[in-house]
């Protein structure tokens, strides 16, 4: 007997069917029936943000730190334009969500009528998968299968477009085992291929874990499964930017994270090793510099969900299609039964050159004088924060490249960082969904000044539902990013890459409602820092840092792994050149 | 959340070689692709090609399957082998999408492209036009006292050829379905 009920009904209840405590959304015209069921019920709790856009990478954070599927509510038209910015995010970095937008009624449809928009044409590029509903009998089998492939393989943002009228019509509610879906990634790798990767383990003398996002994606014991097979064969391992956790930064084996502004000894041992086993990452330009002498004497293993990753960007020799929790658990078995075997010696040279090329200690820096370094603040935010129970969020710059070379992560899905878009003003909302999905948590935004404005009209969210986030912000004065780019690149040329008329951030929290506090002087940073976690509330923190401050090791654009420009003392001049400089 | 119910051997991988060996040369592949037959899928399958900068040489779709809400697009694309293999992996991650083949690397097929073209002219140009229309079996499917409409079916090549002859003797205007293929054999690749 199938329950008959209105389309606004279905779609709470189908969230409720679903498992899904908590939407962000924002109400408007085309969605207000869904908006009255909401009101009528305390099954699922409605967090009311500022902007469309902060309601997606609420969502974003939610998923991220959770491993479930994130939900946002919008409204038509311009609701939903405003969501494209987070379904791309999320496109990019793996991230499941649900995105339910209002449309006009079926019957309006292409007359561009108020508020209309081709929400499934405008968002095709930038969801994994969308569907427009036009009749309430199909309503509740399209918000589980949106659950469903939004969750399955590679996971991502997903949409539904609910005009009104099949909100408001009445229909027969289906139940989720009794939708039939075609949808099934494969997740089991070729045995052959994992028998292959084995024995190649077996031989090397330089070999090195790659690990990315997809280890986070793949779910805790994929995490777990990588920590055994580390520990097993004693590899050194480094992660990209997405897949920070899935190894503990206190591990033995870790090499900090790869890529344009990686660890030296990461890089370097990305360029020379013998045998590369990607796990999870897709080679993305950020991690490869040049691709022409990228790691140019390894073999190449590569293990992940989504075959079109595979050979899209650097051949590899041993394919291995699955989902990386039973790939490794696959390769673990294959292994210990061919006898656990390793190189040792050619494994003890190879680890005596990584701590030689660690010795260089690429993050050292000298906290001098009355300014604030960036680098100082982050690592002492990192010390005063690393024994709590913590989630770091951040924006996108600088800062979230120091959050990245000196904070610590012990664990997988705490931390937040939108990698592949590079979405600047993602890090407060996503603090947001973090909190709500951890309520005694520590949710730490490191921020940039710049970031942080573009989507600052959050605070009132945080105030609003008392989340305790920290907004760390580093602020320079400067998109510093950019006008490091600008140095080396553009001959000192500082087009607009200033901030002025900067708001007094103390007096900003406080109009909002929330606690600031400023601090410029180094021999008062520790104190700020203790006050603002233990203030019980949103803290808005305003850490004013040295202005001119580069980021390094950077491998510039155009060039290969091992020709890093290293610390304070790098020659910068020419270091980008033509070919390099049409890339970002 | 409540899992789904997933048929057996629902998503097929079968289109692609990971281990493909590549070359430089770019190579043309005829690409069978079987879609549900929903709003916006083709959408999706062009969209791929113009945002991903793949290029698209013929495409062609309809519905081959009404119970099923099947519909069968063959595309005609070239690139270099490395794309190609991008190409159909990025096809099969589709939702929509049930099944990718490439015909090409698949064995032996049949490819067959039907063309109207009209030919006006009078005289000598006229019979030669109607000559040359019986040597390549092309139909008369209109016809005034100054031109005709031919109907021709065949190869993409056999179909350029018969416009290079009909350009000289008044050819106006061209209309192609672009290719239809299928596998030669008793087997279907396709369910």
């Amino acid at each position: 007997m199938s329950k008959t009920m209105t389309g606004a009904k279905m779609v709470v209840q189908a969230l409720v069917d679903q498992g899904v405590e908590v939407v962000f959304g924002y109400p408007g015209g085309a969605v207000l029936p869904i908006y009255d069921e909401i009101f009528q019920q305390n099954h699922i709790q409605h967090i009311l943000v500022r902007h469309e856009q902060g309601a997606v990478h609420a969502a974003e954070g939610y998923a991220r730190s959770t491993g479930k599927p994130g939900v946002a509510l919008v409204t038509s038209g311009p609701g939903a334009t405003n969501a494209v910015t987070g379904l791309t995010d999320a496109l990019m970095d793996s991230i499941p969500i649900i995105v339910l937008t209002g449309q006009v009624p079926t019957f309006m449809i292409g007359s561009d009528a108020f508020q209309e928009a081709d929400t499934v044409g405008i968002t095709r590029p930038c969801t994994k998968h969308n569907w427009l509903v036009k009749e309430t009998d199909r309503l509740a089998a399209t918000m589980h299968e949106a659950f469903h492939v939004a969750t399955s393989g590679r996971p991502g943002p997903v949409l539904i477009d609910i005009p009104k009228d099949v909100q408001f019509a009445t229909g027969k509610y289906t139940e989720a085992r009794q939708v039939e879906t075609h949808y099934a990634p494969q997740v089991k790798g070729d045995l052959d291929a994992i028998t292959e990767l084995a024995k190649a383990m077996e031989t090397a003398k330089r070999p090195i874990f790659y690990t990315g996002g997809g280890v986070i994606n793949s779910g805790p014991a994929a995490s777990q499964l990588l920590r055994e097979l580390v520990a097993e064969t004693n590899f050194p391992i480094t992660s990209t930017l997405m897949g920070l956790g899935c190894y503990p930064a206190s591990g033995e084996n870790w090499l900090g994270m790869l890529g344009m502004h990686g660890l030296y000894e990461a890089n370097m041992a990305m360029h020379d090793c013998d045998l590369m086993i990607n796990i999870g990452a897709r080679f993305d330009d950020r991690i490869t510099g040049l691709v022409d002498k990228f790691s140019p004497g390894s073999k190449k293993a590569h293990i992940d969900i989504d075959a079109s990753s595979i050979n899209k960007v650097i051949r590899v020799d041993i394919p291995i299609l699955g989902d990386v929790a039973h790939v490794l658990e696959d390769l673990l078995k294959v292994w210990k039964s061919r006898g656990r075997k390793t190189n040792k010696e050619g494994l003890s040279k190879w680890w005596d050159q990584i701590n030689e090329w660690k010795q260089v200690d690429c993050l050292k820096f000298k906290q001098e004088g009355k300014t604030i370094k960036p680098q100082h603040a982050v690592a002492r935010l990192e010390a005063l924060t690393k024994s709590h129970d913590r989630y770091i969020c951040t924006e996108v710059g600088q800062h979230q490249m120091w959050a990245a070379q000196y904070l610590g992560f012990e664990d997988p899905n705490r931390w937040m960082t939108s990698g592949g878009l590079g979405t600047m003003g993602y890090g407060f909302p996503a603090s947001v969904g973090v909190q709500l999905a951890h309520r005694d948590a520590l949710v730490i935004n490191v921020a940039g000044e710049a970031s942080w404005l573009m989507n600052m009209q959050e605070l009132g969210t945080a105030v609003q539902y008392n989340l305790p986030v920290k907004q760390f912000i580093l602020n320079n004065e400067r998109l510093g990013m950019v006008r490091q780019w600008q140095e080396l690149l553009h001959g000192e040329r500082y087009s607009q890459s200033w901030s002025e008329a900067l708001p007094d951030f103390v007096k900003l929290a406080e109009a909002f409602g929330a606690k600031g506090i400023m601090v410029s002087d180094p021999d008062d940073l520790d104190d700020a820092i203790m006050e603002m976690i233990n203030h019980d509330g949103p803290v808005l923190f305003d850490c004013l840092i040295e202005k001119h401050e580069n980021c390094f090791p950077m491998i510039p654009s155009g060039k290969p792994h091992n020709e890093m420009l290293l610390g304070e003392n790098a020659d910068t001049t020419n270091a980008i050149q033509a070919g390099g400089a049409v890339m970002v | 959340m409540s899992p789904l119910k997933i048929k057996k051997g629902a998503t097929s991988h079968s289109a692609y070689n990971l281990r493909s060996s590549y070359g430089d040369e770019v190579e043309r592949h005829t690409l069978a692709v079987i879609v549900a037959n929903e709003p916006g899928v083709l959408a999706r399958v062009i969209g791929l090609f113009s945002g991903r900068g793949y290029n698209i040489e013929s495409l062609t779709v309809a519905e081959v399957d009404h119970e099923g809400h099947r519909s069968r697009i063959t595309i005609v694309t070239s690139g270099k082998p490395q794309i190609i293999t991008q190409i159909k992996s990025q096809l099969s991650r589709i939702v929509p999408v049930h099944q990718v083949h490439d015909l090409t690397v698949e064995g032996p097929t049949v490819e067959r492209e039907l063309a109207l073209l009209k030919v006006a002219g009078s005289g000598d140009h006229r019979i030669e036009a109607i000559r040359l229309a019986d040597i390549f079996r092309a139909n008369v499917v209109d016809s005034t006292l100054e031109s005709f409409v031919f109907e021709i079916t065949g190869t993409p090549e056999k179909i350029d050829a018969f416009a290079d002859l009909m350009r000289p003797l008044g050819l106006q205007e061209v209309a192609r379905t672009g290719v239809a293929a299928l596998a030669r054999g008793s087997e279907a690749k396709t369910s």
